[in-house]
């Protein structure tokens, strides 16, 4: 068989096919929908887990977070009768503690975290006022946009100057520069030093129901010693008719070491510290290296689990082609015979049908790879959400579909070439 | 006309066993045919007529008994081999066109060339002559499917032909025509044979029988007995202009330097030209 002969074989598949232009196009659709479905499925995966990556990475790998949370029996128990304040949290002396006792700590960063409304002229705006270190934007990997972040200068000396996050600079202000402009959170005025664009990141998204429905990009970041010498560690959940008092001394911790290394040994440590002297479960350990593993371990899984999916819609597509096949050996019996009898040999025979089949997992491969391609593509583009198309994925769809068709192909071609000349040509 | 024979059948037998009987087709044939001649099979219907000549076409293999064909012995070939006689030694006529519907009249009579490595493109011309030839120049690019039967047939007349054929096995081929249709196709053959090529026909036509030079008569599954015609009573029997008009309209095309391809592979084209 040279060359020639093939494109020839090839080209009179297409002849073939599109003598039934209906049904080639129907039995290729299931080979369209099978590529498709795996390209897509797997840009979708892959586009989740490179977001929730991203976000623990910018958290960081080398770090570990402390986040006071609301210990469950007081939330249950009434707390709004007899405990009208909860308290509970990490305190000043946790993070003192943990600052002294774990090694291979590089920086120590905390923040407290306050529900407030923030007032400018005749806007107002619910934020969460973030009382913290100089050093946070740096911490965080936040992106100062204008002016200056918070000083030493500024925490030494509890001044009254804040940093909004740029969104909620640009609801507050309609028409003034924000920067040097006052603005006010119960009667305390703040000077505007500058703009800031949050990375979006799990240890700033709200956390459980207490906060939820609240922008996380509504940020007032003030110097912790101001926050505490203004506003006190009191915070009011004023939600839906009930009235709550919380007294927590600081929000979260963030904890960065020196090494990645060093991240695991110290968790028992960091637990050690925090639960001396504590009576109730009221904080939690986010270990963002544990989740970016835990994150890893379960995509490998989605991957096998869309695969098999792949495998058996391709399977569903094939068994399809493979009926239609030998539906259409059935009713060119006659026509297989005139070729026999014109001097084609069974392995004429069996190319011609193989490649027929072929051509059309071939098209229906490439048209499942531009769909998938192009529904990938849109899907970024019209809804922003990431979606990232592997070239494993391109590869395994179209080479399964290549293979589903000859595999399936296969048994009708030679079930075309095993007829005797005389006895398809009998056939009516 | 040559003697020497091209054909050589001897106590052919083909069983078709249907479980509880057997169907004896031909039950011990002997017949030489030589090269160049014209021969019509006779005789009633299942008197195996038309397995006798499948397996002459190499398409059905006998039960027992032996065939020759050219001095090669055919019985003991693979389907390969088979195949490859079909495609190079025999033209096929079939009773019902069997023309390949997705092919157009020029790809349909490339069909068994193309089964020899031959590309459409270098053999278009020689393929579009031969449509020429049996008046269908101007219908080149039509499907089978917008031809009338007559002309379907034509069609299949320059098939068998494409690959310059040591001879030309025709079952029944105006059974589907009329008989002024079935005339013009008869013509073509009565071309062919003056050609040298070796004609076997299947017939339940006297008149159709009447331009072979030899009427072989079947009934059940032998020769029943033979009639060798001279050559007045076959000119007699030519429906005289027919075979003219066709010379007329291209005269020497069917010469044995027509065809690009294994020139020579009958030593008949030679000697009737
Ligand atoms: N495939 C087959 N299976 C069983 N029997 C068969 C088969 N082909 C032919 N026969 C039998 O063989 C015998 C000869 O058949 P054949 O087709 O050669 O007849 P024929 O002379 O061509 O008849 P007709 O003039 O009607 O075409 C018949 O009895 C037929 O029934
Ligand atoms: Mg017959």
């Amino acid at each position: 068989m040279n060359g020639f002969s093939l494109l020839r074989i090839v080209q009179l598949g297409f002849k073939s096919l599109r003598l039934h232009k209906l049904r080639s196009g129907l039995t290729m659709l299931g080979m369209v929908i099978g590529v498709w479905a795996v390209i897509t499925l797997v840009a979708i995966g892959e586009g989740a887990s490179h977001d929730a990556q991203e976000a623990i990475k910018r958290l960081g790998a080398h770090n570990i977070l402390i986040r006071s949370i609301e210990p469950t029996e007081e939330k249950t128990g009434g707390s709004s009768t007899r405990n009208f304040v909860s308290e509970y949290g990490i305190s000043y002396h946790d993070a003192s503690r943990i600052q002294a006792t774990i090694p291979g700590l590089k920086r120590v960063l905390p923040e407290m975290l306050q529900r407030r409304t923030v007032f400018f002229d005749r806007f107002q705006q619910d934020c969460q006022i973030i009382g913290t270190y100089p050093f946070y934007p740096d911490f965080t990997k936040a992106q100062i946009v204008r002016g200056r972040f918070l000083s030493e200068f500024d925490d030494l000396h509890r001044n009254n100057v804040c940093v909004l996050t740029e969104s909620l600079a640009a609801k507050l202000f309609a028409h003034q520069d924000p920067l040097e402009s006052q603005v006010r959170v119960e009667e305390q005025y703040f000077r505007v030093i500058g703009l800031i664009r949050e990375m979006s990141d799990v240890g700033q998204r709200p956390q459980g129901g207490e906060q939820e429905g609240r922008p996380m990009d509504s940020n007032v970041y003030i110097p912790l010693t101001t926050l505490r010498a203004r506003f006190g560690e009191m915070d009011m959940d004023l939600r839906a008719g009930s009235f709550k008092l919380e007294r927590v001394e600081l929000s979260q911790l963030r904890l960065e070491f020196a090494s990645i290394d060093l991240v695991e040994p110290a968790i028992p440590l960091i637990r050690a510290a925090m639960d001396k002297d504590r009576k109730k479960k009221d904080y939690e350990l986010i270990v963002p290296l544990n989740i970016l593993n835990a994150i890893k371990e379960q995509r490998a899984r989605d991957t096998r689990m869309l695969l098999y999916i792949a495998c058996i819609s391709l399977l569903v597509g094939g068994i399809g082609i493979m009926n239609i096949m030998l539906a259409t050996v059935t009713e060119r019996t006659r026509e297989i015979g005139v070729r026999r009898a014109l001097g084609a040999t069974r392995t004429d025979i069996v190319l011609q049908f193989l490649i027929e089949t072929l051509i059309l997992c071939l098209i229906g491969g490439l048209t499942g790879v531009a769909g998938g391609c192009a529904f990938a593509w849109a899907r970024e583009y019209f809804f922003h959400l990431t979606t990232i198309i592997t070239e494993w994925s391109v590869v395994a769809a179209f080479g399964l579909s290549l293979a589903v068709g000859l595999v399936f192909g296969l048994y009708p071609a030679r079930r075309a070439a095993a007829l005797d000349p005389i006895e398809a040509l009998r056939h009516s | 006309m040559s003697d020497k024979a091209i054909i050589q059948i001897n106590a052919m037998t083909k069983v078709y066993d249907l479980g509880q009987v057997k169907v004896h087709a031909l039950n011990g044939v002997d017949i030489d045919i030589r090269e160049g001649s014209y021969v019509a099979l006779m005789g009633p219907s299942g008197s195996g007529k038309s397995t006798l000549l499948n397996i002459l076409g190499c398409l059905d293999r006998p039960t027992a008994g032996s065939y020759r064909l050219g001095g090669e012995d055919v019985s003991a070939m693979s389907d390969r081999q088979l195949s490859n006689i079909r495609g190079q030694r025999i033209g096929f006529i079939f009773q019902s066109y069997n023309l390949i519907p997705q092919l157009n009249v020029v790809e349909n009579i490339h069909v068994p060339l193309f089964y020899q490595g031959k590309d459409i493109r270098t053999c278009y011309d020689h393929c579009a002559r031969l449509a020429a030839k049996v008046g269908l120049s101007d219908r080149l690019d039509h499907r089978p499917m917008q031809l009338s039967g007559g002309q379907q047939q034509r069609v299949a007349v320059a098939r068998s032909l494409v690959n310059n054929p040591l001879m030309v096995l025709a079952d029944e081929p105006t059974g589907n025509l009329d008989s002024t249709t079935g005339e013009e196709i008869l013509a073509l053959l009565d071309e062919l044979h003056a050609d040298g090529r070796t004609i076997i026909i299947v017939t339940h036509d006297p008149k159709v029988a009447m331009r072979a030079q030899r009427v072989i008569h079947m009934k059940d599954g032998v020769v029943d007995r033979e009639d060798f015609k001279t050559a007045p009573e076959r000119v007699a029997a030519q429906s005289g202009h027919s075979g003219l008009l066709f010379k007329m309209i291209l005269p020497g095309s069917l010469g044995p330097n027509v065809s690009p391809y294994g020139a020579g592979t009958t030593g008949a084209e030679t000697e009737a030209s």
